[in-house]
């Protein structure tokens, strides 16, 4: 089963993504990575750009509502995602709290929702 | 009664809560094997107890208190859910001699049956600590649920299921004859280890499933000796997990960086831990039955050493960890005896050893890749050594340790 972590980054985990290569964070990261297609489970993912480059659009009674920045006002914010491919819950918690975000900001897990997707297409 | 006579009374019950919870548990799941109405009317009676013993002071004794307190709410329980009937041999074994235990604690210590039930072969090993954790310490399935890093919810779910499957079963308590003893002990120490949860702590190769949980570990090993006095094994645990508890202080800089085994100082490990694990660990060995606990907790001891010659005698750790791969050929034994190797004879010597196990089988075992970083760089061999370090790194759950790496790598 597929399981999506769901990462939220603090200003200053973002703040590092202007740094060099050497950034201990990044270099975390790119081990993470690695450990993940490594140990066969990696099926996706992707990082965000930072949440002020997003644009939330709403349609109410017909109008048009354009905001600038991100969905929801919180300090910690959606930085980027990962599928992974794994039996269990359980599973997909140990690999969550290996992500080098878990102790810099939170890392979500929520199952996939392949019976709703197969619903829509 | 007033603010520090109302918070010694909290105290003392805590206190009482602590000692008592499992004998009480124990005892009165034994009879009924029902043990989450054993934990049930046990918290019912120690909220009554906040309330009645600042009241009217302490009782005489306690725990006989509880006891009372805990069968009525049982015989209430059992009224309510109308199955008199069936339930009419449970309410005779629970009124029996009630007016007795008012006054004494001596009802037996059934502790020990309760552990040989939590680590049941019929029940999922995965839960056999769990199951202790909460019936014998009396600990909630969030705790429970944060060390082991499973969804609160699930671990509440799983402690429901096997406590089902305990009354609904034909789990019997009882204490398992000669023939099977071996074996079920066996699952016992592991559960008690796996609340220690700190498996081979060198070179940054750490399992830290259930860290949060060693004080605990220690005291259920030390319920488990007490009980079960004359066997080795058991010592051995204690042993061991004295010995790595005492080297807790040192493993962390003050700036919380972590320090590996080798670089640790001496001077931090705590003496009355290792005096008291050397003391278990002469007293298991006279019994001449050697075990894996006791190999583990030998090889922590030559460790131990360090503090008295200022050196490590690794010849004297790959000997133990022959004995130990002998017995226990596991991932987390083999990755050991490897480091040890290197460290006596060399990093060429401990590669092979790394190298024939199975690769699929240490695709998340992280302690493996850390060990084999090491050597790699031993070698000169850089490239290698920098893929190892990656996967060490991508497995480390420790922040701290993920740092380590990092600087080691570069």
């Amino acid at each position: 089963m597929q399981f999506a972590l769901l990462i939220y980054e603090s200003p200053e985990a973002f703040a590092t993504r202007i740094n060099d290569e050497t950034d201990p964070y990044i270099g975390a990261w790119r081990s993470y990575y690695k450990a993940l297609v490594e140990a066969g489970i990696y099926v996706g993912g992707d990082p965000l750009e930072v949440p002020e480059t997003g644009t939330t659009l709403r349609l109410k009674e017909g109008k048009r509502r354009v905001q600038d920045g991100p969905y929801a006002d919180t300090k910690e914010q959606l930085g980027g995602f990962i599928i992974l491919e794994l039996p269990s819950l359980d599973a997909a918690l140990d690999w969550a709290a290996r992500c080098p975000t878990a102790s810099a900001g939170a890392v979500e897990v929520r199952p996939l929702a392949p019976e709703s997707k197969r619903r829509i297409t | 009664m007033n603010g520090s006579g109302q918070e010694n009374t909290h105290r003392e019950i805590e206190r009482v809560a602590r000692e008592s919870y499992g004998r009480l548990v124990a005892y009165i799941s034994s009879h009924t094997r029902d043990v989450a109405s054993a934990e049930d009317a046990l918290s019912h009676a120690l909220i009554a107890a906040l309330t009645a013993w600042p009241r009217d002071g302490l009782p005489q004794n306690p725990e006989a208190w509880l006891l009372t307190t805990a069968r009525h709410a049982i015989t209430d329980q059992v009224r309510h859910q109308r199955v008199v009937l069936a339930s009419e041999p449970t309410l005779l074994l629970l009124r029996e001699s009630g007016a007795q235990a008012m006054l004494s604690t001596e009802f037996p210590d059934e502790r020990l049956k309760l552990l040989f039930v939590c680590a049941h072969p019929a029940i999922d090993p995965a839960i056999h600590t769990p199951l202790m954790l909460q019936t014998v310490l009396g600990l909630d399935a969030a705790r429970i649920a944060r060390a082991f890093l499973i969804s609160p919810k699930t671990m509440g779910q799983r402690l429901v299921r096997a406590k089902t499957k305990i009354l609904d079963g034909g789990i019997q308590f009882e204490v398992p004859h000669e023939r099977e003893l071996p074996n079920r002990l066996e699952a016992v120490l592991e559960a008690i280890y796996a609340a220690f949860g700190i498996g081979w702590d060198d070179m940054a190769g750490i399992d830290q499933r259930g860290r949060d949980l060693a004080e605990e570990a220690i005291w259920l090993a030390r319920v488990l000796l007490e009980l079960m006095p004359g066997e080795a094994e058991v010592r051995g645990l204690l042993a061991l997990m004295l010995h790595c508890e005492a080297r807790r202080p040192a493993r962390r800089g003050p700036d919380g960086r972590y320090i590996p085994l080798s670089a640790q100082d001496p001077r931090q490990w705590s003496l009355p831990l290792i005096e008291e694990a050397e003391r278990h660990l002469a007293e298991a060995s006279t019994h001449r039955r050697t075990g894996r606990f006791q190999l583990e907790a030998a090889i922590q001891s030559v460790h131990a050493e360090r503090a008295h010659s200022g050196r490590t005698e690794w010849a004297a750790i790959v000997l133990f960890y022959e004995q130990l791969v002998h017995i226990s050929p596991t991932i987390g034994t083999r990755t050991g005896y490897a480091a040890a190797v290197a460290e006596a004879s060399g990093p060429e010597a401990g590669l092979p050893i790394l190298d024939a196990i199975d690769q699929r089988a240490v695709s998340d075992y992280q302690p493996y890749w850390a060990v084999r970083a090491h050597l790699l760089q031993r070698l000169g061999r850089a490239p290698e050594s920098s893929e190892a370090f990656n996967r060490a790194i991508g497995l480390a759950e420790d922040p701290a340790v993920r740092q380590f790496l990092l600087q080691r790598r570069s």
